[in-house]
């Protein structure tokens, strides 16, 4: 393997990471909190995508230039975030809050269907293209390989995420009351925090930082019905490998998953979902939790 | 315990005798929704012992598929069309698979179990969506099945023929169900959800139980795929195999409820019912029919549609 196919599997497995990552994210710190594993997750994705690609679309069309489509990525995943996962918190998650995990999970398999169908019947069948924001920036040449700036500029944005989220946790009240419900619920009720407005606050959060993954990839790929049917497993990969609830193991699992889908797809591109599920079920196997689960009390 | 008599299995054998009958009677669409109903109903069954024991698993689609794909590549490469030699195959297959990765799935719950055995069938999944000999994204057909190397002339008549087969399966897999849950193994099924490790201080291995149930889920959905490659006469990776499939599977589970080993058949019918008529209806918001369904039923019905005939008949719940 020479050095430009080295550098492109690393650059390719990076973006891929740097978006898995945003998704993921958005799941485990709403599993951390509020012990939702979402399956509908993936909606709020697919939601972004369609959102973006069709604002976008607007946009243009209203004779703005093509480098302020940036704007409308960020106006679609606030709306998509806001909306989507306050209606889906308030309307079903909030009365499975004393179900069992798995019952909640099918609720969200539920809501999953529902999403799903809901994008067809409003945006229709045909696939959106939305590639101004890409073509606004250009391309780059690194190494001796061509890559457009759009895509480095995902990384880049999964840095500011993951910084962003390490302050508002660590230097925020808010993100303080927030550990110590992760950490438990019940005594965090007791010290009078208000455990509800928590809930609805981190999902809509986490909703928002899925619709941020898909608002952002839209303008690289076709927006097309079914997409996010993968990325509801990919993203699971993801904080299973990690450890469910921890933001540092939604690092660490999208940068694997990234990585090995990246120099499966270039060298074996058969074994390319198989790698994915293989590392996952190989972590699991040795560490049951994921690489960094955060630390479970026993209670019997 | 039994203060009420126990009718699961004169039920059964009443509705036994009236599917195959009907079998006959209904037309021929009717018979293939009712043909894939049953065929899931099996593997629906297995998925109940799980929920007893508090195991969801959100990746049975692999033994699903595991049966689907070993009738498939019987038939095509070895010419088996006979159902004597393809189901007991799928099932020999499914259950060696299900007893080696019980080893690991056994020392796992909750969300963890569901996600692991969801790692496990979409390895299956993209080994199969990639292998272009085994059909890759589009699968490949399967023949008419025989029976002892006989085979009717007439389509039809062989369609109600694997009809009538797989009824009697289905009587046979819930029978043995039923008394397995009767029996001192079956009866800590609900004792492990409960409190697990009250049933370790009885001196019951709870990660044998475990394994044991785990194996007969998955030999129950292996005859469950066989079943259903034969009745729709091909298999495909993404409505067999993929992680949707799982959680159909987990989806008529909780229509059904877990009350009786008669649930999952009436619950998967249901299931089809709806599914087929919310299809011709809405063509394009089927899945958000059936969704908005199974959020109902979580809300409104959590014991599944058992629980309404349980409270009609007037019946305990038995186990």
């Amino acid at each position: 393997m020479d050095f430009n196919t080295a550098l492109t599997i690393l650059i390719d497995g990076l973006e891929f990471s740097s978006y898995l990552f945003i998704v993921s994210v958005g799941l485990t710190l709403v599993f951390g909190v509020m012990k939702i594993l979402n399956v509908a997750h993936a909606n709020f994705y697919a939601w972004g995508a369609y959102m973006a690609a069709w604002l976008i679309g607007r946009w243009t069309n209203m004779g703005f230039s093509e480098g302020s489509t940036f704007l409308m990525i960020a106006v679609a995943t606030i709306v998509v975030g806001l909306v989507l996962g306050y209606l889906v918190e308030r309307c079903v998650l909030r009365y499975m809050y004393e179900r069992d995990e798995v019952v909640t999970v099918l609720a969200t398999f539920a809501l999953f269907l529902i999403l799903e169908d809901a994008i067809l019947l409003i945006f229709g069948v045909d696939p959106y293209f939305a590639d101004q924001p890409m073509f606004a920036l250009g391309s780059i040449d690194i190494g001796g390989i061509t890559r457009t700036v759009y895509g480095l500029t995902m990384i880049a944005v999964a840095i500011v995420v993951g910084i962003g989220l390490w302050l508002l946790l660590t230097k925020t009240t808010w993100g303080r009351l927030l550990i110590a419900v992760i950490h438990d619920r019940e005594m965090s009720i007791s010290m009078g925090i208000n455990v509800k407005r928590v809930y609805i606050v981190t999902f809509i959060l986490g909703a928002m930082l899925g619709a941020l993954g898909g608002a952002y990839v839209a303008p690289t790929i076709s927006v097309a019905p079914g997409f996010a049917v993968d990325v509801v497993v990919l993203s699971f990969a993801v904080v299973a490998i990690g450890g469910m609830g921890s933001i540092p193991g939604a690092i660490i699992g999208a940068l694997i998953v990234g990585i090995a889908r990246a120099i499966a797809v270039h060298n074996f591109p058969q074994v390319e979902l198989f790698v994915v599920f293989a590392v996952m079920a190989i972590v699991l196997v040795f560490k049951p939790e994921g690489l960094f689960a955060p630390e479970r009390s026993r209670k019997i | 315990m039994n203060s009420s008599r126990d009718w699961t299995v004169p039920g059964l054998t009443i509705g036994l005798i009236a599917a195959i009958i009907l079998g006959m009677l209904v037309p021929d669409w009717v018979l293939s929704v009712i043909t894939i109903s049953f065929a899931r109903a099996l593997a629906v069954i297995g998925l109940l012992v799980l929920w007893r024991a508090g195991l969801v698993s959100f990746g049975h689609a692999l033994y699903y598929g595991l049966g689907a794909y070993t009738v498939a590549l019987l038939g095509k490469y070895w010419g088996v069309h006979d159902v004597m030699l393809l189901i007991p195959a799928a099932l020999i297959v499914s259950t060696v698979c299900g007893f080696l990765l019980g080893f690991i799935l056994r020392k796992y719950r909750e969300i963890f179990f569901a996600m692991l055995s969801l790692a496990f069938s979409m390895i299956l999944y993209g080994i199969l969506v990639k292998t272009e000999s085994l059909g890759s994204t589009d699968g490949f057909n399967v023949g008419a099945p025989t029976f002892f190397g006989f085979k009717f002339e007439d389509v039809q008549d062989n369609k109600i023929a694997f009809f009538s087969f797989l009824c009697v399966l289905g009587y046979i897999a819930a029978l043995l169900v039923h008394y397995y849950l009767r029996s001192t193994l079956g009866h800590l099924t609900t004792a492990i959800r409960d409190n697990e490790i009250r049933v370790e201080y009885l001196g019951y291995s709870v990660a044998k139980a475990i394994h044991i149930k785990y194996t007969m889920s998955a030999a129950l959905a292996g005859v469950a795929g066989a079943c259903l490659a034969l009745t729709l006469s091909q298999v495909d990776p993404d409505s067999m195999v993929n992680w949707t499939a799982s959680g159909e599977l987990v989806f008529v589970t909780i229509l059904s409820g877990t009350g009786n080993v008669a649930a999952p058949f009436i619950g998967s019918m249901i299931f089809d019912l709806l599914r087929t008529y919310a299809f011709e209806w809405a063509p394009h918001a089927w899945q958000l029919i059936v969704g908005a369904f199974l959020l109902l039923i979580i809300f409104f019905l959590p014991g599944g549609v058992w629980s309404v005939i349980a409270r009609i008949f007037g019946a305990r719940r038995k186990l």
